[in-house]
């Protein structure tokens, strides 16, 4: 049964599962897929974002391989997923960047951009030893003005992709969706509730229930939202109360970077390791790239956040804030083109799922 | 695998895992040996989805109450005469504690959902089925030391005077001669042996399709039987339902299964009717079609139906066959066009005015067609019609060996076998005489699999 590209061996697969039904309370997958009775791609494209790899459909499938119908919706919804990021991106020339992602492709990133913040920060002059004074190395409205710019260019390009993929698995005209849809869908996604699957918690294996995988996912994310409360409060900081950087240690900003920095590096240092014991069934191998590629993103702006501040005082200041900046830069650029997109494609999966639930309970036999 | 255990469990689904548990659990030293390799380990109980419970209030799993009569009177319903009362009590009234005792060992459980679950009354749903549920209790029996040998198949029984002191059991190419104290079979029925069938069916074979497992070859039974245990069963009785034809020989399982006979016709390759299609509720009239369609000319039928009840059953998972009329579609079916043409005109013109309930026993019939369609008769006359091609597929056979009500195998001059049991399908031919009880034959798996461990047990430890 397992012949053509992605889209097709899913829709071959969803029609197993949809005569099957076997697996209908692991998540909202099951339940989404009785609802049809056909799988156009829009329709795979939203099942495959629903899905959160939690692995339990696949140790539970009496067609999974060595059977003849080869089930294996996990990798199956993967392969489409990454598809569904290329085909939503905006601009769509830049598709090609999900396919062409890796460790060294992140690495190569930041070092441009540190390469460049260098170049034009040698034309200044350089600080005075042990100030801890960032914006004497790159002035407040150059910093403010560029990151300002890339992050803004990148969240058009990242809501363009998203209403588009909003629009197509919503199918035809777009009609509102009640707060408390999208409240619940919120919910479900920051508590990864469907990595709970059949509620003990994510396999890593056929007997393997650990949690650990949604751990570090909540290190990561929470991490992520502790270093933008960090730059929120600094800024309100400089613009509202003029008390400007460097920040006391003790400093809500440095605290709630210093916090953020952790979960940002024992986050995706802990998806790293876990991804290498994971049964590599639940994977799509051609998306090892993509992954790494984000996770050392975090991992270069979080270590280098954190040794910037430990060694603010010393001659590494310059070089050090250029590494630093260049990797946020680096992150921010990437954030439409990257594994960063999955979140939000799994959101508005999720209050389409939560939206579909709430006006077409499910029909049980 | 070492050369003596305590107790050698042959087979590898649920009975046969409730039975090494249950033994384990007891102290024995436990051997299981499963025919099939790792990845289809399980019998067919890898294509079940739920257990008959006896329950006497609601549970979070279970509605309502279902009581031992109840649930009595069920299987004395399908399954008639000749059952043995006292197995067949013991089997409900332990269902009681069935739910329990699964979830201790790993077992987790589909919430029954709003009510509208059919069976969710009587029958508790394992979260992703029956494989799920094996796979629990494969971990369990690892983590306490159960021998799990795959790709083992038992290939010769030591019975002597009613005992079983050792097996044969093959792995790759190398026999080896296992000791036992006590001998747990729980090997299934031989649904997947085609030469046995064969000799029961003849030729119609060809025709058939194998639902399950390709390891229920009842290699193990024939030794049993050979070896003078009681037979119990009828050697020629099979469970059958009707399939999509085009599912493979062996271990489809569910997805091939076609619900929209009671919403159409069914013809046979002269393009004739040959049942009543709404003679029951389409739970109850499932396992006759499989009969029905194996005494049909090459063991093939079609189910015909219209754009009218399209999408009105669960989808199956081959594609229907369709036409945008009778004559295109039964060239496509390869059917004789002016018979099938006339088939359907009849059947309309037979059709009487009523009011469509798939839900119910509904008015909607044909006077004067033989044979009749009782319910949801509407007429076949919205294009494009769909039709979809019909096999008999066997799930499972009722020869068995007889046990008592300890699972100990009863020999053929009624003395009882003391060190050997039986439990599973090999022996639900004691309690299920004919026709089908959703998820009853998980029941007896489990207490018969818990009470031949316990007893396999308590004899090899003294």
């Amino acid at each position: 049964m397992l012949a053509g590209d992605a889209t097709a061996r899913a829709r071959q697969m969803l029609t197993v599962c949809n005569a099957c039904r076997y697996c209908e309370q692991f998540c909202p997958v099951f339940p989404a897929i009785e609802r049809r009775t056909s799988f156009p791609v829009a329709d795979l494209h939203y099942l495959a974002n629903l899905c959160h790899n939690c692995g339990e459909c696949l140790y539970a499938c009496q067609y999974a391989p060595p059977h003849p119908f080869g089930v294996s919706l996990p990798r199956a919804l993967a392969e489409v997923r990454v598809e569904s990021y290329e085909r939503y991106c905006w601009p769509p020339r830049l598709a090609e960047a999900f396919g062409r992602q890796g460790g060294a492709v992140a690495l190569g990133l930041v070092a441009g951009f540190t390469l460049l913040l260098l170049l034009g920060v040698s034309l200044g002059d350089a600080p005075a030893p042990g100030s801890a004074d960032f914006y004497a190395v790159i002035p407040h409205a150059v910093m403010v003005g560029l990151f300002g710019l890339v992050f803004l260019l990148a969240l058009v390009a990242l809501a363009v992709s998203l209403v588009q993929y909003w629009q197509a698995i919503r199918g035809g005209p777009l009609r509102p969706v009640p707060v408390r849809t999208w409240l619940a869908a919120l919910r479900d996604a920051v508590t990864l509730r469907h990595l709970h699957g059949g509620g003990v918690d994510c396999a890593s294996g056929i007997d393997d229930r650990k949690p650990w995988r949604r751990w570090a996912h909540h290190a990561t994310l929470g991490g992520l939202a502790l270093c933008f409360a960090s730059t929120t409060v600094a800024a309100i900081y400089h613009s509202a109360f003029g008390w400007t950087a460097p920040h006391d240690y003790l400093s809500v900003p440095v605290v709630l970077g210093v916090l953020g920095g952790i979960g940002l590096v024992a986050g995706p240092l802990g998806l790293l390791i876990i991804r290498e014991q994971r049964d590599p069934a639940l994977a799509d191998p051609a998306q090892r790239g993509l992954d790494t590629s984000l996770l050392v993103l975090l991992l270069v702006a979080s270590a280098t956040g954190l040794a910037l501040l430990g060694l603010r005082h010393t001659v590494a200041l310059r070089p050090l804030l250029c590494l630093h900046l260049g990797a946020v830069l680096a992150l921010f650029v990437a954030i439409p083109y990257s594994k960063f997109v999955h979140g939000f494609y799994r959101l508005l999966a999720l209050v389409q799922s939560e939206d579909e639930t709430r006006r077409e309970p499910l029909r049980l036999r | 695998m070492k050369s003596a255990y305590d107790v050698v469990v042959v087979g590898g689904g649920n009975a046969a895992l409730c039975a090494a548990l249950s033994a384990r659990e007891r102290g024995a030293s436990v051997l299981v040996a499963e025919s099939a390799p790792r990845d289809f380990r399980g019998g067919n109980s890898r294509h079940t989805r739920n257990l008959r419970c006896m329950h006497d209030q609601p549970t979070p799993y279970l509605l309502e109450t279902y009581r031992e009569d109840e649930f009595f009177d069920d299987l004395r319903r399908v399954s008639g005469a000749g059952i043995d009362e006292p197995l067949a009590r013991r089997a409900i009234r332990e269902s009681a504690t069935c739910g329990a005792w699964m979830g201790v060992r790993g077992v987790r459980f589909q919430a029954s959902l709003r009510g509208t679950l059919h069976l969710g009354r009587t029958n508790l749903f394992f979260l992703g089925g029956g494989k799920a549920l094996l796979n629990a209790y494969y971990a369990r029996a690892e983590h306490l030391g159960v021998d799990v040998a795959y790709d083992a198949e038992v290939v010769g029984l030591d019975i002597e005077a009613g005992a079983c002191r050792s097996l044969q059991v093959r792995v790759g190419g190398a026999v080896t001669t296992v000791a036992a104290s006590a001998v747990v079979v729980a090997s299934g029925g031989f649904e997947a042996n085609l030469d046995w069938l064969r000799e029961v069916w003849g030729d119609a074979v060809d025709g058939f399709v194998i639902r399950g497992t390709p390891y229920n070859t009842g290699t193990v039974l024939r030794m049993l039987l050979d070896a003078g245990v009681e037979p119990v069963g009828d050697p020629a009785a099979c469970h059958a339902v009707a399939v999509d034809a085009r599912a493979p020989k062996l271990d489809g399982g569910i997805v091939t299964r076609l619900d929209c006979i009671p919403l159409g016709i069914v013809v046979n390759k002269k393009g004739q009717r040959f049942g009543d299609e709404g003679e029951d509720l389409w739970p109850k009239r499932y396992a006759e079609w499989g009969s029905l369609v194996a005494r049909q000319p090459d063991q093939t039928a079609f189910v015909v139906i219209d754009a009218k009840v399209a999408g009105a059953f669960m989808p199956s998972v081959y594609p229907p066959i369709v036409a945008g009329s009778v004559a295109e579609l039964a060239q496509q079916l390869q059917l004789p066009v002016e018979t099938l043409q006339a088939t359907v005109a009849a059947f309309n013109a037979a059709v009487q005015p009523g009011r469509v309930n798939h839900a119910e026993l509904d008015d909607c019939r044909t006077a004067g067609l033989t044979p009749e369609k009782s319910h949801w008769a509407q007429r076949i006359d919205a294009p494009p019609y769909c039709a979809y091609p019909l096999r008999p597929g066997i799930t499972f056979t009722y020869l068995g060996v007889r046990v008592d009500v300890q699972a100990r195998v009863v020999m053929g001059n009624g003395q009882v076998a003391p060190n050997l049991f039986a439990a599973g399908e090999v022996m639900a031919g004691n309690i299920l005489r004919r026709g089908y009880l959703a998820g009853f034959g998980m029941t007896i798996g489990t207490v018969f699999g818990r009470i031949a461990g316990r007893g396999a047990a308590a004899h090899a430890r003294g």
